[in-house]
């Protein structure tokens, strides 16, 4: 397995870390005076997303961790699994719902996704930006009252709930930011 | 590379107060009656310190080294007689990047006859003061006093496992691998982490009296009971801008030293480098009684456009040079 000196340290750097996979956020060279070197690095957990602190002394070697940004194709859910496609080599790969998480809410069949794979394997799955959803169930529209304030919750196909406009009616395709949660637009 | 690598990343405004600087330091020394003087960049030796790592280079099959400081060279013209003199210089430490690291960065370097560290001390502040070119405040701390205040540790009693509980409770995180004899690296990270970070930022902090095992090429002195060297920094908040020592002029004391180091470079599988015999020999010929200082001065120029980061100083700084 390859290894990374400190000197290599970047923002973006994937290392193992306690048997883990994480990418480096920041990376401060800590150096008094005449003295010994350290380097100060922010790490994500790219499986937990948690963020902590950790100290190497210069010129240490870390494990590199085989870690791969990849674009994948959503294709379905069987219950345990989310199915993703390679749309250049047709390969497909199962998520687990540890690495889906939350983003399950978002995911539409034939969106782009952004996997993170460890080994082969995913370990994060993060959705698109902005995806377009339809509104399966919300309470009736007010006809008219297009202008004023109020929101109401609308429930869309993939499982997400979103505060909308008394406006949206059942049926209609909504642009949502899956970072906030949050509708966008109606689209047209 | 981007399509705007070419262009610099220090802003017009950021040339021309280094020009003006420049310009104010060459005037304070010129007053001053202290030479200005050049010394190699390339040597056939270097510094056997295995913290202090030097770029090498090769001039057609003769291996040597690029400075680290010009220390050594300067060194030799004052035991050859050349009264106080100063040098502005470009110097290298490979590998040392970050948000106050650039591997090639610019040190301005003097030496005085006859002075003792205070009187050293003084004249950094009336240097600094000259280069920001306005009035500025400066407090003294004792290093030991310094840590027992603000870092609850004392270096000069304490062992390493009690520095890295200090370093613990501050809610830093420490290195696995330093092990509990590497003292001097505790010193290093707790000083950082835990004093030097609290060092005021509208005002020069100077740190004085050293442990002995962070001489480096300062004398040591008896104070009370305790051996102390005579070396200081001085701070603008956390970032280190100067380190000045009362020099070691005893040329045998000089080479235990360097044996020490190399020692030390030995065991931790770090390339071993020749001494440099001209300029042991020179201290064996007599350097008079001086001290000497360097300052950093992309930094003191982060100081003055009030900047956090080296790369906003430099026109183009490793990544781009």
């Amino acid at each position: 397995m390859a290894n990374y000196s400190t000197s290599e340290f970047k923002g973006g750097l994937k290392i193992m870390l306690d048997g883990q996979p994480h990418t480096i956020v920041e990376n401060e060279l800590v150096k008094p005076g005449k003295g010994q070197a350290f380097n100060r690095v922010k790490v994500r957990n790219l499986k937990t997303g948690r963020t902590i602190e950790k100290t190497f002394k210069s010129g240490e070697s870390v494990e590199a961790a085989d870690v791969l940004e990849t674009e994948l194709q959503y294709l379905y859910a069987d219950g345990e699994f989310w199915h993703f496609m390679n749309t250049t080599n047709f390969e497909q790969l199962g998520a687990d719902a540890a690495a889906v998480g939350d983003t399950k809410l978002w995911l539409k069949e034939e969106d782009m996704c952004q996997v993170t794979l460890w080994n082969g394997e995913p370990i994060l799955v993060t959705a698109p930006n902005f995806v377009e959803l339809k509104v399966t169930e919300t309470d009736p529209g007010m006809k008219g009252d297009t202008a004023q304030g109020g929101t109401k919750p609308a429930y869309l196909e993939t499982g997400a709930v979103v505060k909308v406009p008394l406006f949206i009616e059942e049926g209609e395709m909504l642009r949502c930011d899956t970072r906030s949660g949050e509708y966008v637009s109606r689209v047209k | 590379m981007s399509a705007t690598d070419w262009r610099a990343v220090a802003p017009q405004s950021a040339r021309i107060a280094r020009a003006a600087l420049l310009a104010r330091l060459r005037e304070y020394f010129s007053n001053a009656g202290v030479l200005e003087i050049d010394t190699p960049v390339f040597s056939s030796a270097t510094s056997p310190d295995p913290q202090v790592p030097s770029f090498e280079a090769n001039n057609a099959g003769h291996f040597g080294y690029l400075h680290t400081s010009p220390e050594y060279p300067m060194k030799r013209l004052l035991a050859d007689g050349s009264g106080d003199i100063y040098q502005i210089a470009k110097v290298f430490r490979a590998g040392e990047h970050g948000r106050h690291h650039n591997p090639e960065f610019t040190l301005l370097e003097w030496y005085r006859l006859d002075f003792n560290l205070p009187a050293l001390m003084q004249e950094v502040h009336r240097v600094i003061a000259a280069a920001l070119n306005r009035p500025v405040e400066a407090i003294q701390l004792d290093f030991r006093q310094a840590c027992v205040d603000l870092g609850g540790f004392d270096p000069w009693v304490d062992g390493a496992d009690k520095m890295r509980d200090c370093l613990l409770q501050g809610g830093h995180s420490v290195p696995e691998s330093m092990g509990l004899d590497e003292v001097d690296g505790w010193i290093d990270l707790a000083f950082t982490q835990l004093v030097a970070s609290q060092f005021p930022s509208d005002r020069l902090t100077f740190v004085e009296g050293y442990p002995p095992s962070q001489a480096a090429l300062a004398r040591i002195e008896t104070r009370g009971d305790q051996q102390v060297a005579a070396r200081f920094e001085a701070y603008w908040s956390g970032l280190e801008l100067a380190n000045g020592f009362h020099e070691l002029s005893d040329g045998d004391e000089q080479r235990a030293r360097f044996d020490a180091e190399r020692a030390k470079a030995e065991a931790s599988g770090a390339p071993q480098r020749p001494v440099d015999e001209r300029f042991l020999a020179a201290l064996q010929a007599g350097l008079p009684d001086c001290s000497g200082v360097a300052i950093g001065l992309d930094r003191l120029l982060m100081v003055l456009q009030q900047v956090d980061d080296i790369n906003e100083v430099l026109n183009f700084p490793v990544a781009r040079a």
